[in-house]
């Protein structure tokens, strides 16, 4: 049998600027998410929420409301005891604390808006007035509202059953801080307290669930990022079969950025519930639940401290730092990626990060874009510009003496990663990027107009972020390619999109890995229906994962497709070409079948009948791709601000962005993924802060108190590309979701206390709003808590 | 529609959608957006935040540009009604979503009818010319995919096409 081998990839749609199939039916209102899926005689459900961030549940009466009219079901946490089992943390630790995080409270709440019950009814409107009819007995108990109230000396517990309120401390280490900060001839230190915000999709969350009794499945609708990740939690909690629970990521879901990526007691209860009562059920989380029940990133407060030489060249970096984890630990993705992030693009021989992660009474928090990477960046180039404004040097010559160099790859930080393997950059050219990001921004002309405009009494300050990225993290994704029986080839990944165009870029990478025209593709995705295993959309993975296993899987359904042209065109060479849908001999182009003829002999068959000797029985493919490690992307960040000393107000004059995700699949889109991402760093820079009060009652619950950017906050912004490609998969992938994100709040608080030397203001909290920087004029606040 | 409706205050609400009558009892206290969606089908229209901030369930009632999730489907009766679902003819798109698709405007797509919408609007009013013009646009709604670049270019372009000639004479 002859076999045909692949041909070298040739790109032809890779790196093309395509525009999105996805886009059509988005456009003209018939996107299908998860609510507008047509659902007959679903009923619908609401939660009724911990009104207290911590208390003892006495008892629960919910007797008048199962008598309101419609109301078809309610039930607490006790009613479902046979699935109320932990939900375990997605990354842990071998040190960490971890209190049960269960489906729904059962004896004590610990944060305001933890599930409590659930009424099913007719419709949304009237379980919503049976949850007012639902009586609890409550006994408030001491809330902890920030880390610094968690850690201190004989604080009340977040958990009543925990030894602390420490869920988990880590320490890295390279080389021996102590003893360079002992022998170095500078050390500075200072204090950043970096609070993130929400994910903030314009689709809050979403769970649907219908039990086939017939076919005794269970099926479940789920606005998630991760569907096979949620689906093995379904079935550890419900003891069921993997295959006996499908489900599905509808194909249009509004936004993830992280929150989605997360498993939540409502996706648990829903489908049980839905078992229960043997009727379909759905629960559209609302804008209020999604602030209180949602996962969030919150705050990290920085100690860090540098040693540095006479030429600003660094000696050793230690950075003491607590996590906000909120009432569970969900996952500790988020401060063990802060844990590695901080070092950045220097080299640095001596690093010691060491992490508090705290238990606080507010909602548990987890990845949301960027991901525990802004805080860290934020803590290190603080630091940088401090060193410049210590020495009299240029901030940005102070970065490019310590940048590790494009010959010094793959460069070995000395600390590990949160993927388990040594912090290892694979790729890059750091000073290309910031070069190329001073560049663009005329940092020569603005240095120079920032004395000038001074002179007139206008506040102009430059800052630079400079960035590394763990991206494409394992530990695997996978794809299938499939000839159907009208002729198309069928890719189905088992990742899930939230608007980052899989329909169209994973069709590009299969098109140039088979050398057949997209029109002959379709791309389809998120069902665990249709692909057994997969791991999920997050941490900017899914291009450097996904992306390679789609071109190996098509790679093989290329060969095993062109054996069966070779076996029924009876010749013997190998060379095929596609045309059109047509497999052609290259050197005889008349010479061919159609994909639907292939697909007719190798895959329909003739019932009974003997193959074809020599053709693959049915045209299927599969691929999961495992990354050896984390590829890392880089970037560059620079702003120009001016600061009006009366309001505190910072206009953005001038932002620009380099970036190096490795090779770009679609620039259009990868764009898109850097402003949005952008959009969204500007948000966390400037503007998005959750409050509570002491009692850790959450104080932004709408965007009424809450700012998202809009059009008139998003700066303009220049971005370029360099491509570094990755040597770690086969298309030379990273990732491109966070990019914009990560540096942001570093850049504008640089910026911004570059406008307020001559006060010798210091912004020492971020997100950098008016009244922090009216502050920080008046001499208010030196520090941080 | 609420099954259970004849259990609650109940009223007949008559209204024109991109173009055709509808009549249905609906339940006094359904917002507009959910009449719309669940009652008459029409999922285009969505909501992301029912407190009127962030734009995604903005539909144009005789015209002017408002928030379905901040009024009841009964306020609307004897309105006239335009959705997302109207603004195609059959499957070729308007110039708005074509420079929309054209500049990547959408991403996830959710907050995407809502600002195709409020856009509608402002350009049956006039020309949209300047970024800061078409940044005040588009500052009613959110969207937390794009960071807006796209969609500025995107109004920009269309106002040229649709506006081009007016302006030049």
């Amino acid at each position: 049998m002859r076999t045909s081998t692949a041909a070298p990839l040739k790109h032809n749609m890779i790196g093309t600027a395509m525009e999105r199939r996805e886009d059509h039916r988005l456009l003209t209102g018939h996107g299908k998410f998860l609510d507008d899926l047509d659902m007959p005689d679903t009923l619908e459900a609401a939660f009724l929420r911990s009104d207290f961030g911590h208390a003892r549940i006495l008892g629960i009466d919910t007797s008048a409301a199962l008598e309101l009219p419609g109301v078809v079901g309610v039930f607490t946490g006790g009613d479902i005891r046979p699935m109320m089992k932990p939900m375990p943390a997605k990354v842990a630790h071998p040190a960490l604390q971890e209190m049960p995080r269960l489906p729904m409270a059962l004896d004590e709440v610990h944060y305001v808006g933890e599930p409590v019950a659930v009424v099913v009814a007719t419709s949304r409107y009237i379980a919503e007035d049976a949850l007012e009819l639902i009586e609890i007995d409550y006994e408030e108990l001491p809330a902890i509202s920030s880390t610094a109230a968690a850690l201190a000396p004989g604080a009340p517990l977040a958990h009543l059953g925990a030894k602390d309120n420490i869920a988990v401390h880590a320490v890295q280490r390279a080389g021996d801080a102590d003893a360079a900060f002992a022998a170095a001839p500078h050390v500075l230190s200072g204090t950043f307290r970096i609070t993130r915000g929400g994910g903030h999709s314009m689709e809050c969350r979403a769970v649907a669930a219908r039990y086939d009794t017939a076919a005794r499945q269970l099926v479940v609708w789920d606005s998630t990022q991760a569907p096979h990740y949620a689906r093995n939690a379904l079935a550890n909690l419900y003891d069921m079969h993997e295959d006996d629970i499908r489900l599905i990521a509808p194909a249009d879901v509004g936004g993830g950025f992280g929150p989605k990526a997360q498993f939540y007691g409502e996706e648990a209860v829903i489908p049980w519930v839905a078992m229960q009562l043997r009727r379909p059920v759905k629960w559209i989380e609302d804008r209020r639940e999604n602030f209180i029940s949602a996962m969030m990133e919150r705050t990290q407060t920085h100690r860090i401290k540098v040693a540095f030489d006479d030429d600003g060249k660094l000696i050793a970096m230690k950075d003491v730092f607590e996590h906000d984890q909120g009432a569970y630990v969900a996952g500790l993705q988020v401060p063990m990626i802060t844990l590695s992030t901080v070092p950045g693009q220097y080299k640095i021989p001596n690093i010691h990060t060491e992490l508090y992660s705290c238990y606080t009474n507010m909602v548990p928090t987890s990845s949301v874009r960027g991901a525990g990477r802004p805080q860290a960046v934020a803590a290190m180039e603080r630091m940088m510009d401090r060193i410049a404004e210590y020495l009299g040097l240029d901030p940005a010559e102070v970065r490019r003496r310590n940048l590790i160099q494009p010959d010094e790859f793959p460069y070995k930080v000395g600390i590990m990663f949160r993927d388990g393997s040594p912090l290892t950059y694979d790729s890059g050219n750091y000073p290309e990027l910031l070069a190329g990001t001073l560049e663009r921004l005329d940092y020569d002309g603005w240095r120079r107009r920032q004395v000038e405009l001074r002179a007139e009494g206008r506040l102009i300050g430059i800052g630079i972020g400079c960035y590394v990225e763990g991206c494409g993290l394992g530990p695997y994704e996978g794809a299938k390619a499939r000839l159907t029986n009208s002729g198309e080839v069928l890719v189905t990944l088992a990742a899930a999109p939230q608007g980052q165009g899989y329909e169209t870029v994973y069709a590009q990478i299969a098109s140039d890995a088979m050398g057949l025209d997209m029109d002959y593709i379709r791309v389809t995705t998120g069902d665990t229906g249709r692909i057994p295993f997969g791991q999920g959309t997050f941490a900017s993975r899914i291009t450097a994962t996904a992306g390679p296993a789609v071109l190996q899987a098509c790679q093989a359904l290329r060969a095993r497709i062109f054996t069966t042209a070779a076996v029924m065109l009876k010749v013997e060479a190998d060379n095929f070409v596609f045309r059109g849908d047509r497999v052609c001999l290259a050197e005889d182009e008349s010479i061919s079948v159609t994909l639907r003829e292939v697909t007719q002999v190798a895959n329909v068959g003739k019932h009974g009948i003997t193959l074809l000797r020599g053709v693959p029985a049915g045209l299927e493919t599969q691929a999961y791709f495992a990354p050896e490690r984390a590829a890392y992307a880089s970037g560059a960040h620079a702003a120009v601000v001016e600061v009006d000393p009366e309001t505190g107000r910072i206009t953005v004059l001038k932002y620009v962005i380099g970036h190096d995700c490795g090779t770009v699949i679609n620039p259009l889109l990868v764009d898109g993924q850097v402003l949005g991402g952008f959009a969204a760093g500007i948000g966390n820079a400037m503007y998005e802060e959750q409050f509570y009060d002491e009692s850790a009652q959450p104080q932004t619950t709408s965007y009424l108190d809450f700012s998202l950017p809009s059009s008139m906050e998003v700066p303009p912004v220049e971005l370029f590309h360099i491509q570094s490609p990755s040597p770690l998969n086969p298309l030379g992938a990273k990732g491109a979701g966070e990019g914009g994100t990560i540096p942001a709040p570093a850049t504008i608080a640089n910026a911004t206390e570059d406008a307020l030397r001559s006060f010798g203001a210091r912004i020492n909290e971020m997100p950098v709003t008016p009244p922090r920087v009216a502050a920080a004029i008046a001499g208010r606040v030196p520090a941080a808590q | 529609m609420n099954p259970d409706a004849s259990d609650e205050a109940a009223s007949q609400v008559r209204v024109t959608v991109n173009g055709r009558e509808y009549r249905a009892v609906t339940d006094v206290r359904t917002t507009l957006a959910d009449f719309l969606r669940h009652g008459l089908g029409l999922t285009g229209t969505h909501l992301g935040c029912e407190h009127g901030v962030c734009g995604a369930c903005t539909v144009l009632l005789d015209g002017a540009a408002v928030r379905s999730c901040l009024m009841f489907a009964v306020q609307a009766d004897g309105a006239k009604i335009e959705t997302v679902e109207g603004l195609a003819e059959g499957d070729e798109l308007s110039p708005l979503q074509e420079s929309f698709h054209r500049n990547h405007a959408l991403q996830c797509g959710f907050c995407t009818a809502g600002f195709l919408m409020s856009v509608t609007a402002a350009l049956r009013e006039g020309p949209v010319e300047t970024d800061e013009q078409a940044r005040e646009v588009l500052s009613g709604n959110i969207c937390r995919c794009t960071g807006y670049a796209a969609m500025i270019k995107a109004v920009q372009e269309t106002s040229m096409q649709v506006h081009g000639d007016k302006a030049a004479s």
